[in-house]
């Protein structure tokens, strides 16, 4: 055990037990902000549930955070179901989450696309409408590196889900509806896209195992936050060639107008130093504008991470008036801080 | 057949999934995120544990409960799905005490109709649908042809077994596998490979109880 352990390089107890004792450190860390609900294993706001405010929340396999755990708080999630490690959470946690947090008036589900998260949210969605509670949900998929097709489960949900709970938490912080609130987590999904890449796979705590191998010299272009491969392989060249095709891939499937203002999020998969991260922004940010966009807002760091995959992902935000002014607004949460 | 065939069935799965537990993990890292033999071996010990607690309820309920326990404890794509279709199986049985061949294909067939439907899967999207969908056909066929129970189930273990294999030249259409593309091309499908051991862990336990 001990020796596993140790070839693992991970500060463990029991595999088994890995997401259970991460979600108390998170509590224990904040209980300003959070409290744990060990019994439903969901991360709900201190002050929920708030009444006449519209609730969000959202979930997922551990192995991303700080997503969703470190963005429950003020102006953002109300509360997180998290699963095990890269396996969705099961219908139980988004009932009890559900339950928890809804003020009366109303619960969005921010559910990334993937197979198992869309199918336990769909069950506990009609678990909660079973109970009277009035539920929404919307699917986050701004992957460009999938295509949406008949021939996949369709684009994934990346980056553009921190953007989603930052902006519509903010919407229902300041009293939104539960249609406006709904209607803005879905135009930020429309107007962003995202791309990532990987030097290196990560090591479920569970295999002990990488998932792939990557030899020197070569990068996994189109990866998502589960420690997968990507579209293709590569060669890896310089920061400023790599940039080239992330700025590529999303622009040319955003198709922004012309000067649009963005939002552009530089986000590390977790192995990935920020000394680097700010790198690709610099190239990021010299990019977009080249290519006829302002980016007037950014995110730099690793909000959306796959264990202790190097790697970064880019995601692109088409921005309005009313979603700058969203972004802006006060929030509190254990990963994400400002305005208060 | 009766609720005991039932118990034998989920404890052959959980033998079979601590088993194959390490070889399903590789299989998912392949194509997906190495996590299906855990999970599955996490699932099937809680149903195995659930049943165990259950006191003598008739088959059709102790399916709905080991699918409402792998929906509360699997989690993924594999939980919801296992979970609906052992549940829509065990409606098909109501109350009734015990069960024969026939309805035993009507089980698996409401078990297949709602993996396709909460899926939205078909043969040939490297899926676990390769493999039980064949079995289903080739259960039904056999005990229409007016083969013995025993042997229609051994050749339905032998069909979803072909069927798992099936996947290996396919590219993959459903769930996270899809997201390689060509790069699904030459892997066998976790789901299906699964799939066949349920299937196979069915016939060794109607074989025992008969």
């Amino acid at each position: 055990m001990a020796v596993e352990t140790n070839l693992m390089r991970k500060f463990l107890n029991d595999p088994a037990r890995v997401v259970k004792e991460s979600l108390a450190g998170l509590a224990a860390a904040h209980p300003d902000l959070v409290r744990y609900d060990a019994a439903g294993q969901i991360i709900v706001r201190k002050d929920a549930p708030k009444r006449g405010k519209v609730a969000l929340i959202s979930g997922g396999g551990s192995g991303h955070e700080p997503l969703h755990g470190g963005f429950v708080g003020l102006g953002m999630l109300d509360a997180a179901c998290p699963g095990e490690v890269f396996t969705s959470p099961v219908p139980a946690q988004m009932l009890a989450a559900t339950k928890a947090v809804d003020g009366g008036a109303g619960v969005v589900h921010i559910v990334k696309n993937y197979t198992g998260d869309v199918l336990n949210f769909k069950l506990a969605a009609e678990d909660a409408a079973d109970e009277g509670i009035k539920v929404t949900s919307v699917v986050i998929d701004d992957d460009v590196a999938v295509q949406d097709s008949l021939y996949t489960a369709g684009r994934r949900g990346v980056g553009a889900t921190v953007l989603a709970e930052k902006i519509a938490g903010a919407a229902a912080e300041g009293g939104a509806d539960l249609a406006r609130v709904t209607d803005t987590v879905k135009r930020v999904n429309e107007r962003a896209r995202s791309f990532g890449v990987a030097l290196s796979s990560c090591v479920p705590p569970a295999s002990g195992k990488a998932i792939f191998e990557l030899p020197e010299g070569q990068i996994e272009l189109g990866i998502g936050i589960h420690g997968e491969p990507g579209r293709r392989r590569a060669p890896l060249g310089t920061a400023s060639e790599i940039v080239d095709v992330m700025v590529e891939a999303v622009v040319s499937d955003l198709k922004p107008k012309r000067g649009a203002k963005v939002l552009a999020f530089v986000n590390g998969m977790g192995g990935t130093p920020l000394l680097e991260l700010y790198l690709i922004y610099a190239e990021v940010d010299r990019k977009l504008r080249a290519a006829g966009m302002e980016p007037v807002r950014n995110l730099v760091g690793s909000y959306i991470t796959s264990l202790e995959m190097a790697g970064a992902s880019l995601t692109v935000l088409e921005l309005d008036d009313e979603l700058t002014g969203f972004w802006d607004a006060p929030v509190h949460t254990p990963a994400l801080r400002w305005g208060v | 057949m009766d609720a005991a065939t039932i118990t034998t069935w989920m404890r052959e799965i959980d033998v079979a999934m601590r088993a194959e537990r390490d070889h399903l993990v590789q299989l998912d890292a392949a194509i997906g995120d190495g996590d299906h033999g855990t999970n599955m071996t996490r699932g099937f010990e809680a149903v195995v544990q659930a049943l165990e607690g259950d006191g003598g309820s008739p088959p059709g309920k102790l399916l709905i409960l080991a699918g409402r326990t792998l929906v509360s404890t699997v989690g993924g794509a594999s939980g919801p799905l296992w979970g609906s279709a052992l549940r829509s199986g065990g409606r098909v049985l109501g109350e009734q005490a015990t069960f024969d061949g026939s309805q035993l294909v009507e089980v698996l067939a409401a078990a297949l109709a709602s993996v396709k439907d909460l899926g939205t899967a078909a043969v040939g999207d490297k899926t676990m649908v390769d493999a039980l969908e064949p079995a289903v056909d080739t259960l039904r066929a056999g005990l229409a042809d007016g083969a013995d129970l025993d042997q229609a189930l051994e050749d339905a273990a032998v069909a979803a077994e072909a069927g798992m294999r099936s996947t290996i030249p396919l590219q993959a259409r459903k769930g996270r596998a899809s997201y390689l593309g060509e790069r699904s091309v030459g892997h066998q499908d976790p789901g299906a490979t699964s799939t066949a051991l349920i299937v196979r862990a069915l016939q060794k336990a109607v074989t025992r109880e008969s």
